[in-house]
């Protein structure tokens, strides 16, 4: 059994990846396979959608490359930054749900993962008010999670996974409980601010509509055994606003990836 | 909130509803409070009931006034007795549960023995304590042995019940095993061990007058459940009904304190301690 590796500064220059997963597999204690054997690359900055239904492995495959469970099999690769060459791996996770700490401020939950690799409160502050400023949630920065709305909740979870400044951002279905004009407004946020920033983005979603409008290349999966299916690139030119939500390009590629999605549906033969 | 920022006309309706629901709610016992109580007076004087066997109200209501040195100074005693068993059965409680939850042996080894000091009537094992520690010491023991189970597996369950999620997240953060406990376990299970706290406060004076009545058919001991015991023997029955009163409001204001201190603690983020509306 080969257990999750980093690739090191120089090997990531060398290949450009932010993440390599060769041969992995991932069987449960339960003896469910619940993934693969696949082969995934990411390109650094390079945002990416595994689309599928439920139960194809797709959060699986996120929790293999943030390192919270180990593969069964193969290998996964994760760049790092040649400083850091030991510990967590250097990622941001956005779970489906905004998993805040309920008994304190958004602040100090955005504080935890600083306060977990003891960075001093002096140097934390300052990146506590820039992460809490890109997802524009100063005024609510002493509020209470139960005192926000769901798509509040959600920036706050997005302002601590960027917090530590990641190259790359994990998100497990991040917007799936929203409704859908808070999670077109997050959409164009999460957008913008992958324009700025430039991190390596993978997206898990089961949204057909979503990861095309999201990504740079969507990634579709079937299940038993969790797979990736096929690849569908979104040519798209940058940078992409509403008007691309309603383009005869936008639903032509949706048409594609649905039709690709279409063999994994229960009781369907094929599109 | 002063009358001139009125609501909107919707909860300004509501209001005055609440208000008197409220009002009822806390003038209803009371009032059944004053009627049983009439009832009680009435039933005596009427039949002449002498107080050996039953004291009317006011007769007791006297001797409460009239003992007041020997009861208050019983009343310290048992108080007393109870805030060090609680405070044995908090620390106790809490320190085996995270003992327990730190190393699985520890309670697989020692978990089954808890619930046999638990299952078994405290009642039974008062005298044989009372044996071989010094009563006082005996009665504390008491106290710990009905009090500290409520804490140990309401805190259990309470690091149990950390969010899966949560807990993935510390790990992807590196989190050491303390920070881990400090900053997501205890501030998780903080509502379990207040709730567990509060059924120990009343348990603990329960276990406190247990001990003190098998210390007082011994024929030693100052407590409260003594006073009951001695004035039985007594016949002094008046003394046992103010006893018994002082034991009740000695228990209501326990639980009122530890109720209070859960809704403060609780009340920015916990459900149990945040109304309905928000």
């Amino acid at each position: 059994m080969t257990k999750g590796a980093a690739l090191t500064e120089k090997q990531a220059v060398e290949t450009g990846l932010a993440v390599d997963m060769r041969g992995v597999t991932k069987v449960y204690e339960s003896g469910v396979v619940a993934l693969g054997p696949i082969d995934l690359e990411v390109r650094k900055g390079e945002f990416v959608s595994l689309l599928g239904p439920s139960g194809c492995g797709k959060s699986t495959a996120l929790r293999l490359i943030a390192g919270l469970i180990a593969p069964t099999s193969g290998t996964v690769r994760v760049s790092r930054p040649a400083a850091k060459t030991s510990g967590p791996h250097p990622v941001g996770f956005v779970f489906q749900e905004p998993t805040l700490m309920p008994w304190t401020s958004v602040r100090e939950n955005v504080r935890l993962p600083l306060k977990l690799a003891h960075v001093p409160a002096s140097e934390s502050d300052a990146r506590i008010d820039e992460a809490l400023a890109q997802m524009g949630l100063v005024e609510f920065a002493e509020a209470y999670p139960r005192e926000l709305s769901g798509g509040m909740k959600m920036r706050a979870s997005l302002a601590r996974a960027l917090v530590t400044d990641p190259d790359i951002l994990l998100m497990d279905e991040p917007f799936a409980a929203l409704d859908e004009i808070t999670r077109f407004r997050l959409n164009n946020d999460l957008l913008a601010l992958w324009r700025t920033l430039r991190k390596t983005v993978i997206f898990v979603t089961h949204s057909v509509f979503e990861s095309v409008y999201l990504s740079q290349r969507v990634l579709v999966m079937t299940s038993r055994p969790g797979h990736i299916a096929s690849e569908i690139a979104i040519a798209t030119a940058e940078p992409r606003g509403e008007d691309f939500r309603t383009s005869a390009d936008y639903a032509a590629y949706c048409r594609k990836v649905s039709n690709a999605l279409a063999p994994s549906y229960p009781g369907r033969s094929g599109p | 909130m002063s009358l001139m920022d009125t609501p909107p006309p919707a909860a300004a309706q509501g209001a005055p509803d609440s208000r008197t629901l409220r009002l009822v709610r806390v003038l209803l016992p009371v009032a059944v409070l004053a009627v049983g109580v009439a009832a009680w007076e009435f039933v005596v004087r009427v039949n002449d009931i002498p107080p050996y066997v039953l004291p009317a109200p006011s007769a007791v209501f006297t001797t409460l006034l009239q003992d007041w040195p020997v009861l208050s100074q019983s009343l310290m005693t048992t108080l007393f007795t109870t805030l060090e068993g609680f405070i044995a059965a908090a620390i106790g409680g809490i320190a085996l549960a995270l003992l327990f939850n730190q190393s699985k042996w520890l309670e697989y080894s020692l978990f089954p023995y808890a619930v046999i000091l638990q299952v078994t009537p405290v009642i039974a094992i008062a005298p044989l304590l009372l044996i071989y520690l010094p009563q006082q010491t005996a009665v504390v023991v008491c106290a710990w042995i009905v009090g500290f189970f409520p804490v140990l597996s309401n805190t259990t369950l309470g690091l149990n019940s950390v969010d899966r999620n949560l807990a993935g997240l510390f790990s992807l953060y590196g989190a050491s095993r303390l920070q881990t406990l400090r900053l997501l376990k205890l501030p998780s299970a903080l509502p379990f061990i207040l709730g567990g706290l509060r059924i120990a406060g009343g348990l603990s004076l329960i276990g406190a007058v247990v001990a003190e009545i098998a210390a007082g058919s011994a024929g030693a001991g100052s407590g409260l459940a003594y006073r009951i015991a001695e004035s039985g023997y007594r016949l002094n029955i008046p003394r046992m009904f103010a006893a018994l009163l002082l034991l009740s409001a000695a228990g209501i204001v326990i639980y009122g304190l530890l109720a209070l201190t859960s809704h403060l603690v609780l009340r920015r983020w916990h459900e149990s301690a945040l109304g309905k509306e928000s």
